[in-house]
C-alpha cells in the first residue's frame, strides 16, 4: 500500500483541519446531507436489518472459502475470454499494469474511479513509465487535476467548494486537454458541462481504459461497477484494451448475491435508491467492447487481514462510505488526516492491517475514533467497528513493547506505567481507597483551569472537576450505606 | 433479591452524590442495596486503550466480587456497557446481571415515575454507549417526563457523540474539543439550566467545557434528578 512518508500521527494532522473553518464548514455541510438522505431511503425499506445479515453473511461465507471462489473467478474469466494476473503486493500489481499498458503501444489509458489503483499508487507508477492516467470521474477529476489527494472514499473532493472547483477547472483544464471556457461560473451544471466536454475527447481518444470493481461474480467471471456519472461505462465500452485492478475481497459467488449488494451500497452510499448506471461485463464479446481483458487480483496486505479474527471483518467493506459521513471524527478532522486511501473509521481499521502499525500514522490510527459506535450502527454488512478498533490498539500497545519504535519509546513507557500502576490500584480496593483519601485532602492543590503534565491536554479547553472531601466508599463507611 | 451496586471507579473517586443519589432512590422505591468493599473499576479505560491483560484481570475481580447478586446496578451506561459487551469476550458469560440504571428501574422494577420533583429545564444527552451499546431508548426519557415541574427540552443532534471517548480526550485533545463545541452549542440551544446524562464521564467533559465557556449550565447525572425531592432537592 501506497506509504505516506513523513505523515504526521492523526493527531497532529487532525488539529490543522480542525482550524481549517472553510473545510469545517463544507465537511459538516456534505457529510450531514448525505448523512440525512441515507437515513431515508434505509428508513423506507422494512427488510433493511435482514438485507444487512444477508449482505453480511455472504462476505462472511466468501471470506472463509476465498481461495476456492478466487479460483472459481480465474476460471470463469479466463474462460470468457479474459486473462488473470495475480499480484501480491501493488508494487507488482504496478508492474503488471505497467506491462500491460506498454504491450498496447499507448502512453495513455482512461480510468473509471476505483479505490484499489488510489491504494497502490497505479497513476504515478504509470507517470514514471511516461504514461499518462486521466481520472474521468467527475471529483476524481477535481482532485487530480487540482494536485490534491481525495479525502472521501465516494465524494474525493468533499473537501473543496464549487468556487474552488471553478478556479481549479480555470487554471489546469487547459494544460491537460481542452480548457474551460473563459466566462464559466460556478453554477453546478456549467461546472459539469465544462467537466463534460474536457472528458468527452478524452473517452473518444482513449485506447487502453483502467477500471476497478465493486463486486466480481464467481461463478460467471462477470465484474460490476456502480457508479452515478455514465464516465465508468464510456471507460468500460469505447477502448480496445480494459485493465481491472480487483482486491481479492470483492467476489461474491453467484449473480444472486449482486441482488443484496444492489440493495445496500446505492441506499449506503448516495442515499438513492439505485444508482445510475450499474454495468456488469463478462470477459471479451468478439466485436464488441474491449477485446482485450485484463483482470490483476490484488492482495497486498488483505490475507494477512484475513488471517486475523477480530479485524477480517474489516474485509467485508463494500466501501459505501457510510461509516464516514456519520462519524463525528471524520467530521471534524476531514479525510487528508487518516493520511490514506481509506479515510474514516473503516480507514482506521482498514489502513493498519493493510500497511502494518509502523509508522506514527499508522499507529495513530486505531486511536482516531472516540468509540461512539455511529459507524457500526450504519454499516450495511454490519463490520463492528468499534470492536476492530479495540482490537487494534492492543495491536499497537503490543508492537511497542517489541522492536518497533513508534511513538517515542518514552511516551509509550510513560502510558504503560500509567496503566499498570491504574490497573495495580484497582487490583485492590483497599490501594483505592488510600489513594481516594491523598485525593481528597489534597483536592485544594488541583487547579481547576490548568493542571500540568499529559492531563494539560485536558485543562486546554475544560475545567478540572471538584475532587470531593470523601469518596463514595468512604461515605458507605461512614454512614452505612446512609443508614446512619 | 439482591441488588449491588457496582458504584464504578469514576463515581466513586470524584462523584459519590451519583452513588448516594442512587442508593436514596432505589431505597425510596422499597429497596435495599449493598456494596460489595472489594469492587473497583471494570476495566474499560485498559481495554479501549489498549491493555487488554490489564482489563481481563480487573474483569475477573468484578466477576468474583459480583458473584451470587440477583443484579447489579450501575450508574453509567459506559461501564454497564463494557461489562454486557466485552466481557462475554474477556473472561466468559458466567458473570452476574447487569444493568444500567435507568433500564433497571424500566426493565426490572417496572417503574416510570419515580416520585421524583426537579423545578428545572432539562435536556437530556443520551451518550453513546447508552444509546448504541445497551439500546436504552426512551427509557430515560420516560422516567424524566415523569418528573414533577420538570420541563423537558429536545436536545438537537443528541445522539452525536460528546468527544470524550475515554483516553480520545487526551490523545486527540483538537478533535475531542473541537466534538464537544458542537454539542455544547446544541445544548445552549435549548436553553436549559441543565444537561443531564447517565453517564458521569461525559458529563465530565461537556460539563467542564460548559463551566470554562462560563454558560452557567450546570450538568447532572439522571440519578441525581431521579432521586430529587421537594425535601431534598439536586
Amino acid at each position: 500500500m501506497k506509504v505516506e512518508l513523513g505523515m504526521p500521527a492523526f493527531p497532529q494532522a487532525a488539529a490543522e483541519a480542525v482550524d481549517d473553518a472553510q473545510l469545517r464548514h463544507n465537511l459538516k455541510k456534505a457529510t450531514h446531507t448525505i448523512r440525512a438522505k441515507r437515513a431515508n431511503v434505509v428508513g423506507e425499506l422494512p427488510d433493511w436489518a435482514e438485507l444487512r445479515e444477508a449482505g453480511k453473511a455472504i462476505k462472511e461465507h466468501t471470506l472463509r472459502h476465498l481461495d476456492t471462489y478466487l479460483e472459481r473467478l480465474e476460471a470463469a474469466v479466463t474462460a470468457a475470454g479474459g486473462q488473470v494476473h495475480w499480484a501480491v503486493d501493488g508494487e507488482e500489481a504496478n508492474r503488471i499494469a505497467t506491462d500491460l499498458v506498454r504491450a498496447t503501444g499507448e502512453t495513455e489509458v482512461v480510468k473509471v474511479k476505483s479505490m484499489a489503483t488510489q491504494e497502490i499508487g497505479l497513476n504515478e507508477a504509470l507517470e514514471r513509465a511516461g504514461i499518462t492516467a486521466y481520472e474521468t470521474d467527475l471529483a476524481e477529476l477535481i482532485v487530480q487535476l487540482g494536485h490534491d489527494t481525495p479525502s472521501h472514499i465516494l465524494v474525493p473532493a468533499i473537501h473543496r467548494n464549487r468556487s474552488e472547483i471553478r478556479e481549479i477547472f480555470l487554471n489546469e483544464m487547459g494544460k491537460w486537454g481542452l480548457p474551460a471556457p473563459r466566462e464559466l461560473t460556478d453554477d453546478p451544471p456549467a461546472l459539469a458541462e465544462a467537466a463534460r466536454k474536457h472528458l468527452r475527447q478524452r473517452f473518444l481518444s482513449a485506447k487502453v481504459g483502467v477500471c476497478g470493481a465493486n463486486f466480481a461474480v464467481a461463478e460467471t467471471g462477470t465484474l460490476a461497477i456502480f457508479e452515478s456519472e455514465g464516465n465508468g461505462r464510456m471507460c468500460l465500452t469505447l477502448p480496445e484494451t480494459l485493465i481491472a485492478v480487483v482486491g481479492i475481497e470483492k467476489i461474491v459467488p453467484t449473480w444472486r448475491d449482486l441482488e443484496v449488494f444492489a440493495q445496500l451500497l446505492p441506499r449506503s452510499s448516495t442515499g438513492e435508491r439505485m444508482n445510475p448506471y450499474t454495468s456488469t461485463f463478462t470477459g471479451v464479446t468478439p466485436g464488441d467492447g474491449p477485446q482485450n481483458f485484463h483482470l490483476i487480483l490484488l492482495d497486498n496486505g488483505r490475507t494477512d487481514a484475513l488471517a486475523d479474527e477480530v479485524g477480517r471483518q474489516a474485509l467485508r467493506c463494500i466501501r459505501c462510505s457510510a461509516c464516514l459521513n456519520v462519524c463525528p471524527v471524520y467530521e471534524h478532522a476531514g479525510g487528508h488526516a487518516y493520511g490514506s486511501t481509506y479515510p474514516g473509521p473503516i480507514g482506521a481499521i482498514l489502513t493498519p492491517q493493510l500497511r502494518g502499525t509502523t509508522t506514527p500514522l499508522d499507529a495513530s490510527l486505531p486511536y482516531a475514533s472516540s468509540l461512539c459506535g455511529a459507524c457500526y450502527e450504519v454499516c450495511p454488512v454490519a463490520i463492528n467497528i468499534p470492536e476492530v478498533l479495540v482490537h487494534l490498539r492492543g495491536r499497537v500497545v503490543q508492537t511497542h513493547g517489541g522492536e518497533t519504535t513508534v511513538r517515542t519509546r518514552a511516551a509509550h513507557t510513560a502510558e504503560r506505567t500509567a496503566m499498570s500502576t491504574a490497573r495495580w490500584v484497582f487490583s485492590d480496593a483497599r490501594r483505592l481507597r488510600a489513594l481516594q483519601r491523598i485525593a481528597g485532602k489534597s483536592r485544594r492543590l488541583v487547579p481547576k483551569k490548568r493542571v500540568p503534565g499529559p492531563l494539560r491536554a485536558w485543562t486546554d479547553t475544560r475545567d478540572v472537576p471538584e475532587v470531593p472531601a470523601e469518596s463514595f466508599r468512604d461515605w458507605w463507611r461512614r454512614t452505612g450505606g446512609g443508614a446512619r | 433479591m439482591r441488588i449491588a451496586l457496582f458504584i464504578t471507579c469514576v463515581n466513586d473517586t470524584l462523584y459519590p452524590r451519583t452513588g448516594k443519589a442512587v442508593v436514596r432512590l432505589l431505597s425510596r422505591l422499597g429497596h435495599r442495596v449493598e456494596f460489595p468493599e472489594a469492587q473497583t473499576c471494570c476495566g474499560q479505560m485498559h481495554l479501549n486503550t489498549g491493555y487488554r491483560d490489564d482489563a481481563e484481570r480487573l474483569a475477573r475481580g468484578f466477576v468474583r466480587t459480583f458473584a451470587g447478586y440477583d443484579a447489579v446496578v450501575v450508574p453509567s451506561g459506559s461501564c454497564a456497557g463494557m461489562i454486557r459487551e466485552y466481557y462475554p469476550k474477556l473472561v466468559g458469560d458466567d458473570g452476574p446481571p447487569v444493568y444500567e440504571l435507568t433500564e433497571f428501574l424500566v426493565d426490572v422494577l417496572g417503574v416510570t415515575d419515580v416520585g421524583a420533583y426537579f423545578p428545572h429545564r432539562v435536556t437530556y444527552h443520551p451518550t453513546c454507549h447508552s444509546l448504541r451499546m445497551l439500546g436504552l431508548g426512551d427509557r430515560p426519557y420516560r422516567l424524566l417526563s415523569q418528573v414533577r415541574g420538570l420541563d423537558l427540552a429536545e436536545l438537537p443532534g443528541a445522539a452525536e457523540c460528546c468527544g470524550f471517548g475515554g483516553t480520545f480526550a487526551l490523545k486527540n485533545p483538537d478533535v475531542s474539543a473541537a466534538m464537544c463545541a458542537d454539542k455544547v452549542g446544541h445544548v445552549l440551544e435549548t436553553g436549559a439550566e441543565v444537561l443531564a446524562a447517565a453517564d458521569n464521564s461525559c458529563l465530565m467533559h461537556i460539563g467542564g467545557t460548559l463551566d470554562r465557556q462560563r454558560t452557567g449550565v450546570r450538568v447532572l447525572h439522571i440519578a441525581e434528578i431521579l432521586a430529587s425531592t421537594e425535601e431534598a432537592p439536586a
